[in-house]
């Protein structure tokens, strides 16, 4: 089908609306002057404002541990969860566990965050690091679940069957065939976990207690008090790193998709 | 491959020895189990609790499972009496109801022209669409309802413009910020990739030859787009619009920055009941009503996803 120009119209506007204020962020974030509306020149000033500011560098640093942390045991769980749903069409509680999987995914943070805290107080644990951690695990390996799934619903079981039949052992088989193949499906729901747990305001501020601050709660505090250009600085850190990392995602699992085909295309060539 | 599943039933291949297969399931199935449906009953025991000025803040509190039986005769629905004696919180949930309500038919009216015309790209370029819509989900939330603020506020950058271009006087300003208005926008501008994504899967599945074969009888593009394409796309317009309209009507962040002192939803007072007046037993029952009200759009998504896989 043609476009017309009513659709470059709309995905124009679209797509402005979605990027133009990411855009203004980033901008001033190299803004000399304080006020928003004015441009004092071009400026590192806030960068070097926000590296001096040890509380926000304290908050980065507990993030980057509860996200690394939390997106691994996530994504370990994900994975095993997308396995149970798609290789087990019949165990006890099934339908609940499916339940659990997909609620997480639309039910409102507040709901989230206040549950998980009131079970932390009931088993009498002291709220931090492992609390925040816990529950970041808890939500994000959903979404894992989801990404691998889908992957593994696509795949061909095939090759699996193969190993299976010549005697490899199924964890063997698992770690040697089935892993390899939904390896960019795993790498992409990690990152998808990381992103999430470094973005969560609202579970984080429920669960978390002394010394474990993270960037968001400490953004969240300071952007109640006004819009300061040091926020603009390191939200526009944040931003280049996501994208980055989304960009290399993407381009490896693009590469490895190019060489799956090239040696399937020297396979058959092999055949014949 | 549906005559590989069928001489193999996935359950006989998949495993080997039962106890790893056994593992496979258990460990993620005990997580849960621990940390998101337990945390449901705990909260609903709480809100039938009484508050102490303690740490923490509520009687009584949970003693073990032997104790079940004792603690239950201290319950009581006290705090849900209040939330209905208190005009508060009714209207609180009624104006979550009603602003989830309206941003998600907001979403829908964006969204569905976004998801059709990428759609209707040449395909080479619909990879790199996709890409432009999943990567400020990617962004933080938190930044994108700030990047807001300085847009939107009385001496901000949407007051310049206007002047600059002379739609506004010198000494006007917008007063968008901290109103409802602003609340809409924030919504919008958050939720629209989760919108545009499930409408995008479904349209692009759709079988365009449905479509030469209307216009081919002559059907005009408007009814051939009211006849075909918009039914076909029903279950990602379903999709969409739960997926938008749960998370929005329990929403925190976006009524609390953008939002004015009027602006009632629900997310905030349980926010403020709980932080503020570390009043835990009403913060719950607030939760559990919330998530009574949720039930039936919950049901319809999970129904909905299952159709999908």
């Amino acid at each position: 089908m043609k476009s017309s120009r009513f659709d470059v119209t709309v995905l124009t506007l679209g797509f402005a609306f979605l990027y133009i204020p990411i855009i203004i962020l980033i901008v001033y974030s190299f803004n000399a002057s304080r006020l928003v509306t004015v441009w004092g020149g071009f400026s590192l000033h806030w960068y070097t404002a926000m590296w001096s500011n040890q509380g926000l560098m304290d908050a980065a640093w507990v993030t980057a541990r509860v996200g690394v942390l939390s997106a691994t045991l996530g994504t370990i769980l994900g994975t095993l969860a997308a396995l149970s749903l798609t290789r087990f069409t019949r165990f006890p509680g099934r339908m609940l566990f499916s339940g659990m999987i997909y609620a997480p995914l639309v039910m409102p943070e507040v709901i989230t965050g206040l549950s998980m805290l009131l079970l932390f107080v009931a088993l009498n644990v002291d709220r931090g690091f492992w609390t925040v951690t816990i529950a970041h695990t808890t939500f994000t390996m959903c979404y894992v679940a989801i990404v691998v799934q889908s992957r593994l619903l696509t795949f061909d079981r095939s090759l699996e069957e193969a190993a299976l039949d010549l005697g490899c052992p199924p964890v063997k088989t698992f770690f040697k065939i089935t892993l390899p193949l939904i390896f960019p499906a795993v790498i992409a729901g990690w990152m998808l976990a990381f992103t999430l747990s470094l973005d969560d305001l609202v579970i984080a501020s429920f669960n978390t207690g002394p010394g474990a601050t993270t960037l968001p709660i400490k953004i969240y505090s300071q952007v109640r008090l006004g819009v300061t250009p040091e926020i603009n600085a390191i939200c526009t850190i944040l931003i280049a790193l996501v994208t980055v990392g989304v960009i290399c995602a993407s381009l490896s699992t693009k590469r490895a998709e190019v060489k799956r085909i090239r040696d399937e295309h020297l396979a058959v060539r092999g055949a014949t | 491959m549906a005559s590989v599943a069928e001489t193999n039933p996935p359950a006989a291949n998949a495993g080997g020895p039962s106890w790893t297969r056994w593992l496979v399931v258990v460990v993620p199935y005990v997580w849960l189990l621990l940390f998101f449906v337990a945390p449901f009953l705990i909260i609903l025991k709480i809100s039938l609790s009484d508050t102490a000025i303690a740490m923490p803040p509520y009687l009584p509190t949970f003693d073990g499972f032997g104790e079940i039986g004792d603690s239950l005769s201290q319950l009581d629905f006290e705090n849900y009496i209040f939330l209905t004696d208190d005009p508060l919180y009714i209207m609180s949930y009624l104006s979550s109801l009603r602003i989830a309500a309206i941003s998600t038919l907001l979403l829908l009216l964006i969204g569905y022209p976004m998801a059709l015309a990428m759609a209707r790209a040449p395909s080479s370029i619909r990879p790199t669409l996709v890409m432009l819509v999943i990567l400020p989900f990617w962004t933080s939330f938190l930044i994108r309802v700030y990047a807001w603020i300085g847009i939107l506020k009385p001496d901000g950058l949407l007051t310049l413009l206007l002047q600059t271009i002379g739609l506004m006087g010198p000494d006007q300003q917008v007063q968008i910020f901290r109103t409802d208005t602003a609340v809409f926008i924030g919504i919008v501008y958050s939720y629209l990739p989760f919108m545009v994504l499930p409408l995008y899967a479904a349209l692009e599945k759709m079988d365009n030859t449905l479509l030469e074969a209307a216009s081919d009888l002559g059907c005009p593009p408007w009814k051939a787009f009211w006849k075909i394409t918009f039914p076909l796309s029903l279950p990602g317009v379903i999709a969409g619009s739960m997926i938008c309209f749960i998370p929005i009507t329990g929403e925190f962040v976006i009524p609390d920055l953008l939002g004015g002192a009027d602006t009632l939803m629900i997310g905030k007072t349980l926010w403020t009941e709980f932080f503020g007046n570390r009043d835990w037993p009403l913060a719950s029952a607030v939760a559990v009503i919330l998530l009574i009200m949720l039930v039936v759009p919950i049901a319809i998504f999970q129904n909905q996803q299952k159709k999908v896989v």
